[in-house]
């Protein structure tokens, strides 16, 4: 159940087109996260799999059969809107209720079936209330009991958390996962934030322009990201970004050389790196260290710091090495001063290189 | 008292009047005179007798004179208030007036007529409202039925035009469709299109259609407003359209979504198009006059121009009917004021 | 449940049923023709009424106006082409209705050219200052604005026989004249008076919509403008000549075009207030047309399509000139 496969989508409006090919397969049961800048087309495809846009073209298929002419109202999905989209003129049950009445289900069930999504959202106070007289996180959790009451194939869900406070941004986020797993459907789930689909996706599926740049589990993005694009987009703060032409290649190793003529030395058993070639070299703020100046040669590269923020836990630094924004953070406090000069080890940090087109280049030993 | 006359005669500033504040009060209390002045003297004048309402100078409130009956004499007589002769005065009422003298006879002793000059009598006055001004004019003048016909035209007109305007609305704001701009368009440049410019050849329309003296000849050409359609379009603008969505996935059917979900949130705007859609139909005047001929199919507004326009006027009778006309007009005002106002402030329609 | 809200429920469920019969045959009529199917069910019912007592009738006003004769069907009336128009055009000057065939049609179009300029000018300068007195922190400003409202909702039936009945000889007027000196005078049976009456009660009647819309526009101008003008020190007539009104012009362009447009359509109060005479002094244009195309023996439907034609274009120019002059203001308040 909840199995969506969508095979070659595409979509434009007019003469523009917002959705390139989309191909994607969704087993039943798992929470996909979309993720993207805005205008990546992120929810378009979702609104394009609830039924509420139509293709131009390609097929969309739930549980094996076709949907491209299936009316939203009869793909059995529900959706969860960034506005959340309740009506306001009906009460919280009456919301709850209107989807299903229209489905002439008996109005025992319908009860019954609020009754439950109440109480999992522990909503109950509020059936007889207005969304306009609920809070933010009140209405929210109404626009999933929605959902839930329907009983659907699969969840949608549209930036779901967008309109929340940070913090009930974060409690709310969690509730979502303890209510995947309790339901155990398929959910769909689109958002801008980054931080929000490493935290609750199976899969991640990174759109860019309308076209999918990169699906897997948020650790598979984070760790082997597939080209610059997502290594960018995928951690927080973002990857720092160097360009880099490659010096020397052995065979346990390659040089590179930075600007200001840095050059740093990276161990590779990699294929295709070709000596003279132009790469861009990327390392996440969090993997690079502090070094004492002993650190080996051509691990380290000096540069200057231009602004220090002191977090407590971790201290962020705003370097600059030849012209270059570098940023590091790093664990617990230092006194740092701005204008001095520091060292930056890169012995133990992952090092990703893209190629000129920014595809990833594996180099892995 | 004294702070409550300082803030009901709140100045500019300062302690002394400036040339604005004297301005603005002569403004208002000039305002309340000839804005309300009018429609007062029409209600007082409407409880007036004909007689009085003969009188010059007129009286402000109804006064009418008094009458006796007298043993003796058949229909009651008109009481005065006479000089005698002698100094003192006394009630007295007319027998008959010969010249510059009047018959007179003492209620109180009908037999000994007393002969008075007519300047030295009176009459006896009391307030009095002539209420049959208001009762005799449905049974003579068919007034029922106009005012039947009136509230017909205009429930039914207010009715249709929310309807039909509200769907047009609803299928110009929320769907995307070919002809959707050229409809727009052509609402756009008929907003100012007046009766006046299209009266002939409607007139021929209406005819064609088997609707000349029929009520509903009046109603048709009222009812597709452009004005109503737009305004409850540029009010639907304003409903999110994931809530359509919403429905949608909710298995709504078009129509539902329309008098379900879109209708209840139009709600406010809904309510303007209808106040004023009600005054509009009932002050309507030109158009019911050219397709209404027959008498018993007259509105209000045709019933009070055509005896108001007849040679010898019965102003007792127009009078109390011109203020029957203007009651739903003053109760609208009175209570949802504050709605059209804002309405009008709003959306620049009237 | 409160009581309200279960006698609403009661009033509801009618519609409710009917509404709820009507769905099943649409959700088939939905599946057959999709969403775009929809919308052209609901843009029906209003474009098809519309089509029949709107576009058709303007439409075929131009055609009513090249045919002559008093037949009332189009297939009935005989092709004249422009007669109907040299007939109105037929003057010796045009500066003296008296010299054109059509004098009444002439003496019309006069009448209102006055009647426009000099009600427009008034009650532009009656809205504005009742606008900016309604507009000082006035106590009970609602009920004032009500005071000067409340006419506009008056049926013109109504208003023309309200001041009929003050003008007339034993009225009102002639009653407040009284003491001081004045005969009383039947002022509607003088010429120039009964145009007089007629630009008043009409003044008198629409003044406070123009005053409402003026207001609304002043009060949408931010404060704190004002308090910078003050802590500058500025003068309160240069407030008004450099703040308001410029702030103000967009709202007062709109009302004079508006007004000019009503204005040149007047009718009812007037002709219930004086039968558009004495004579022909008080005979409007859309009198004149309603005249005669319905009321004079024999009728000319022919003539009166020309004549509304004519009104017509004076309408869409007026309504050209709101648009351009609307479309500038708009710029300027954005700044």
């Amino acid at each position: 159940m909840g199995q969506i496969k969508l095979t070659n989508v595409k979509k434009s409006f007019g003469a523009v087109d917002v959705l390139h090919g989309i191909d994607l397969d969704i087993r039943g049961g798992e929470l996909v996260v979309f993720v993207g800048p805005s205008g990546c087309g992120k929810s378009t495809l979702l609104r394009a799999i609830a039924g509420l846009e139509k293709i131009t073209s390609g097929e969309i298929a739930i549980d094996g059969k076709p949907v491209n002419d299936v009316t939203a109202a009869d793909r059995g999905l529900a959706m969860v809107f960034q506005s959340y989209a309740l009506y306001p003129h009906m009460s919280v049950r009456q919301n709850l209720a209107f989807g299903l009445e229209n489905s002439k289900m008996p109005k025992a069930e319908i009860k019954e079936r609020i009754t439950e999504a109440a109480r999992m959202l522990e909503i109950e106070p509020y059936l007889e209330r207005r969304p306009g007289q609920l809070s933010g996180g009140q209405r929210q959790r109404v626009a999933i009991g929605r959902a839930i009451v329907r009983r659907p194939v699969a969840f949608l869900l549209d930036e779901p958390l967008s309109n929340l406070d940070a913090e009930l941004r974060v409690s709310t986020r969690a509730e979502l996962a303890a209510l995947h797993a309790r339901l155990a459907s398929t959910m769909i789930y689109v958002t801008h934030d980054q931080v929000e689909a490493m935290t609750l996706a199976d899969r991640i599926v990174v759109l860019r322009a309308g076209r999918i740049e990169q699906v897997g589990s948020p650790l598979d993005l984070y760790n082997t990201p597939a080209n610059r694009f997502v290594a960018g987009f995928i951690g927080a703060p973002h990857m720092n970004f160097l360009q880099a032409t490659i010096a020397s290649v052995t065979p346990e190793s390659i040089v590179v050389t930075l600007p200001g003529d840095h050059r740093l030395e990276i161990p590779s058993k990699g294929s295709g790196l070709v000596q003279g070639a132009k790469v861009t070299l990327g390392v996440r703020p969090q993997h690079i260290g502090l070094g004492s100046g002993t650190t080996g040669a051509n691990q380290s590269i000096p540069a200057r710091i231009r602004l220090v923020e002191a977090l407590g836990s971790e201290t962020v630094i705003h370097a600059d090495l030849a012209g270059e924004k570098m940023l590091v953070v790093v664990a617990g406090q230092h006194r740092l001063t701005p204008g001095a000069d520091i060292d930056l080890s890169l012995s133990a940090a992952p090092i990703h290189l893209f190629d000129e087109k920014g595809l990833r280049i594996e180099h892995a030993v | 008292m004294g702070r409550t006359i300082g803030f009901i005669l709140r100045r500019r500033g300062g302690k002394f009047w400036h040339w604005t504040d004297i301005v603005t009060w002569v403004w208002l209390i000039g305002g309340l005179l000839i804005m309300f002045g009018p429609a007062l003297w029409l209600i007082f004048s409407s409880f007036k007798t004909p007689a009085a309402l003969a009188e010059f100078p007129p009286s402000i409130l109804p006064y009418a004179s008094q009458q006796v009956t007298v043993q003796g004499y058949d229909k009651p007589l008109v009481l005065y208030d006479v000089t005698l002769p002698d100094g003192t005065t006394k009630k007295l009422a007319e027998v008959r007036r010969i010249g510059l003298f009047s018959q007179m006879v003492d209620p109180q002793t009908p037999g000994e007529p007393i002969r008075v000059s007519i300047n030295d009598r009176k009459p006896v006055r009391a307030l009095s409202f002539a209420t049959e001004n208001y009762t005799e004019p449905f049974v003579h003048f068919d007034f029922f039925r106009y005012l039947g016909n009136s509230v017909f035209v205009t429930v039914m007109a207010t009715l249709i035009t929310l309807v039909v305007n509200s769907m047009a609305a609803f299928a110009l704001s929320k769907y995307e469709f070919r002809g959707r701009s050229f409809a727009m368009l052509i609402i756009l440049a008929t907003l100012m299109v007046p009766l006046s410019v299209i009266m002939v050849p409607l007139y021929s329309i209406i005819s064609t259609l088997g609707l000349f003296n029929n009520l509903w000849g009046v109603i048709l050409p009222t009812v597709a407003t452009p004005t109503g359609v737009f305004i409850l379009r540029q009010y639907m603008l304003t409903i999110p359209d994931e809530l359509i969505d919403a429905a949608r996935m909710d298995k709504a059917s078009e129509w539902q979504i329309y008098w379900r979900i879109v209708l209840p949130l139009t709600a406010p705007a809904l309510a303007v198009l209808a106040i004023f859609s009600v005054v509009w139909r009932w002050n309507d005047f030109l158009w019911p006059l050219i397709v209404l001929s027959r008498k018993e199919l007259y509105t209000l507004q045709v019933g009070l121009s055509i005896y108001s326009g007849e040679l010898n006027v019965q102003w007792h009778f127009i009078l109390s009917m011109t203020v029957v006309t203007m009651i739903p007009v003053v109760l609208v005002f009175i209570f949802l004021q504050r709605f059209i106002t804002t309405g009008i402030a709003g959306t620049g329609l009237k | 449940m409160s009581p309200s809200a279960s006698l609403r429920e009661i009033a509801l469920t009618p519609v409710r049923v009917v509404m709820g019969l009507i769905d099943a045959p649409l959700r088939a009529l939905q599946k057959r023709t999709g969403l775009s199917g929809m919308a052209l069910f609901f843009l029906a019912p209003n474009m098809l009424i519309f089509g029949i007592f709107v576009l058709l009738p303007l439409a075929i006003n131009f055609v009513y106006s090249l045919t002559g004769g008093s037949a009332l069907f189009l297939p009935d009336r005989s092709y004249v082409g422009g007669n109907q128009y040299e007939r109105l055009f037929d003057c010796s000057s045009y500066l003296d209705p008296l010299t054109c065939q059509e004098d009444a049609f002439w003496t019309a179009v006069s009448n209102t050219f006055w009647f426009v300029v000099l009600q427009v000018t008034f009650m532009i300068l009656a809205a504005l200052v009742t606008a900016l007195i309604l507009n000082r922190n006035l106590a009970a400003r609602s009920f004032w604005r009500a005071v000067f409202f409340f006419p506009v909702l008056l049926s013109p039936v109504v208003v023309g026989l309200i001041w009929r009945w003050i003008l007339q000889r034993q009225g009102l007027l002639n009653f407040i004249l009284y003491p001081f000196g004045v005969e009383p005078y039947t002022w509607l049976t003088d010429r120039m008076w009964s145009f007089t009456a007629a630009v008043g009660v009409s003044l008198w009647a629409h003044m406070g919509f123009y005053a409402l819309i003026l207001l609304a526009g002043l009060q949408a101008i931010p404060k704190d403008l004002y308090e910078a003008a003050d802590m500058d020190g500025t003068r309160p007539a240069r407030v008004f000549w450099r703040i308001t009104l410029p702030l103000l012009m967009p709202n007062l362009i709109v009302v004079i075009v508006l007004a000019l447009i009503r204005s040149v359509q007047v009718f009812d109060e007037v002709y219930i207030l004086t039968g558009g005479g004495p004579g022909t002094s008080t005979l409007f244009l859309t009198q004149y047309i309603y005249e005669t195309g319905f009321v004079s023996q024999p009728r000319n439907p022919g003539l009166a399509a020309a004549a509304s034609i004519l009104m017509g274009l004076v309408l869409v120019v007026l309504t050209l000139l709101q648009l351009g002059l609307g479309r500038r203001g708009e710029n300027k308040g954005k700044r």
